[in-house]
């Protein structure tokens, strides 16, 4: 206690206790860039083909991204930890929430909302604007 | 001294209300506007909103990672209804808007700086310039969504099976969608001249960015109509790359016009045409309108996928999440506009660019989400 009165004190004495901490404007524009450049090589892996390592290969570079804007954009390196640990934890939450719904993905039915088989032309159209030639 | 008395032990309680009533009576000078009368001071009024901030973010997070949760249920079970679908999204109008919200977040986070500095005049210009990129964004969206409607890739039940020569609606989506848009651009130029005439600098720096901001969106309709129209041009589809989509393409853009001036244009009437030996005829003269497919996809039916189970699922959860994306990116302009007010008035110095800040981490946010959702939903081979 006595050290937050001497604290405040002492801030008094400034008349102009800083906590404001502008960001380098080379700093903005190196993340700015990163940003960009991050994007530029996702857009560029989605043009191979890399199967199911696709999705892993983009969500780590979205997660880079996420990571950048956080941590730069959003100051969140030169803030306060609590506020850090409000956001990590949301993202665990996430994380158990996407993984304990995944964990009995494969217990639903088969298709999740109708019998495509006869939809295709009967019910995908309009009916108005449907006419048939030929089956 | 107008400082609490929460943080002090019981026993300074007393000398220390006694210094408060002291205080008072110079308190006006001492409590300045800006600093809520129940903050110790401006550090604490600072960390108290920023940490309300990180905690509405926090809600933000959890409320849009039941939409993620829906897309990763369904990606699961379904990967092949992705791969079809994705097709149909122009993964460059998809990467422009990354950009241009990734700029947009570079220009937010200078506000920011600009706020702490003092740089009024910047801070107003970084703040327009966030402003104009989310015109733009929602631009390029508008033509994205409107294409998709046009050609039937609607939500659930309302999604047409998408045939080589599919159904093309001739209703005009974007003109109706540019209305609001044109009306608000028409009253920001009115404003600004307004501004103009009595010559008050304030009133200049709110209309100038409004109206910048006005006109961005149109830009990012010509920018997203451009683009679509190029890719349907470079398409190999032959014969249906034909002077029929160009013409439909200037079509578009001169609505786009005409909706900048304000006058709807009247929907056009096409006589039905049924003489089309294709299962599906659509009532536009134009039947040979082609589907925004990749040249890849030419062979588009796809039974097990084409259809509104499967991919109109895919279109429920694609609309969902963008579209909720960009309920929060007019949400975000509200509040820059608001801001953009403030910053002209020149409120904000070191100790006090809390509403910059925080409206910066919103910002973020929606820059965050976007950046996982542009893989997601447009990058999938």
């Amino acid at each position: 206690m006595a050290d937050t009165h001497s604290h405040s004190h002492s801030d008094h004495g400034h008349a102009d206790g800083e906590f404001s901490h502008p960001m380098p404007v080379w700093m903005l524009l190196a993340v700015f860039f990163a940003l960009l450049g991050l994007t530029f090589l996702t857009v560029f892996q989605a043009q191979f083909d890399l199967g199911s390592l696709e999705i892993v290969f983009s969500l780590i570079i979205a997660s880079i991204k996420a990571g950048l804007v956080i941590a730069f954009f959003m100051h969140l390196v030169w803030d306060k930890p609590l506020n850090a640990i409000a956001i990590f934890s949301s993202l665990i939450f996430v994380a158990l929430f996407l993984g304990f719904t995944l964990m009995d993905a494969q217990q639903y039915n088969e298709r999740l909302i109708m019998d495509p088989k006869n939809e295709i032309l009967e019910n995908s159209t309009p009916k108005a604007r449907l006419i048939k030639t030929s089956e | 001294m107008g400082r609490c008395a929460f943080q002090d032990p019981i026993s300074e309680n007393m000398t220390e209300v006694a210094a408060h009533t002291d205080g008072h009576d110079h308190g006006h000078h001492d409590h300045p506007a800006w600093l809520a009368h129940h903050f110790d001071d401006a550090e604490q009024q600072f960390d108290s909103g920023k940490l309300g901030m990180w905690l509405f973010l926090v809600t933000e997070i959890l409320f849009f990672s039941g939409m993620f949760c829906a897309y990763v249920l369904y990606r699961n079970r379904n990967p092949e209804v992705f791969e079809f679908c994705s097709a149909f999204l122009n993964e460059k109008l998809g990467a422009i808007n990354t950009g241009v919200l990734l700029f947009s977040s570079l220009t937010m986070a200078w506000a920011v700086r600009a706020s702490q500095l003092k740089q009024h005049k910047l801070l107003v210009g970084m703040l327009g310039a966030t402003l104009g990129c989310a015109a733009i964004f929602l631009g390029v969206k508008s033509v994205e969504y409107t294409h998709k409607w046009s050609i039937g890739l609607l939500p659930g039940r309302m999604y047409v099976a998408q045939m080589e020569n599919g159904y093309h609606s001739d209703f005009d989506y974007l003109t109706r969608l540019c209305i609001a848009p044109a009306v608000l651009t028409v009253l920001f130029a009115l404003y600004y001249v307004y501004s103009l005439v009595i010559a008050s600098k304030f009133h200049q720096r709110v209309a100038g960015p409004l109206l910048v901001a006005g006109l961005c969106f149109f830009g990012g309709i010509y920018l997203g109509q451009v683009i679509e129209g190029g890719e349907h041009h470079g398409d190999s589809h032959g014969a249906h790359a034909d002077a029929g989509h160009g013409e439909h393409a200037s079509h578009d853009e001169e609505h786009a016009k005409e909706a900048g001036s304000g006058t709807p244009a009247p929907a056009e009437a096409n006589a039905p045409s049924s003489d089309t030996g294709v299962a599906l005829v659509s009532t536009s003269s134009g039947a040979l309108h082609d589907v925004a497919v990749d040249p890849k996809e030419a062979a588009i039916p796809n039974a097990a996928v084409n259809n509104q189970g499967m991919a109109g699922l895919f279109f429920s959860i694609y609309y969902c999440m963008t579209g909720v994306h960009a309920v929060h990116i007019i949400g975000g302009m509200l509040v820059i506009s608001w801001l953009i007010v403030k910053a002209a008035r020149e409120e904000f110095h070191s100790k006090y660019y809390g509403p910059v800040d925080n409206v910066g981490l919103y910002w973020h946010l929606v820059d965050f989400i976007w950046i996982y959702l542009f893989p997601l939903l447009y990058l999938i081979t």
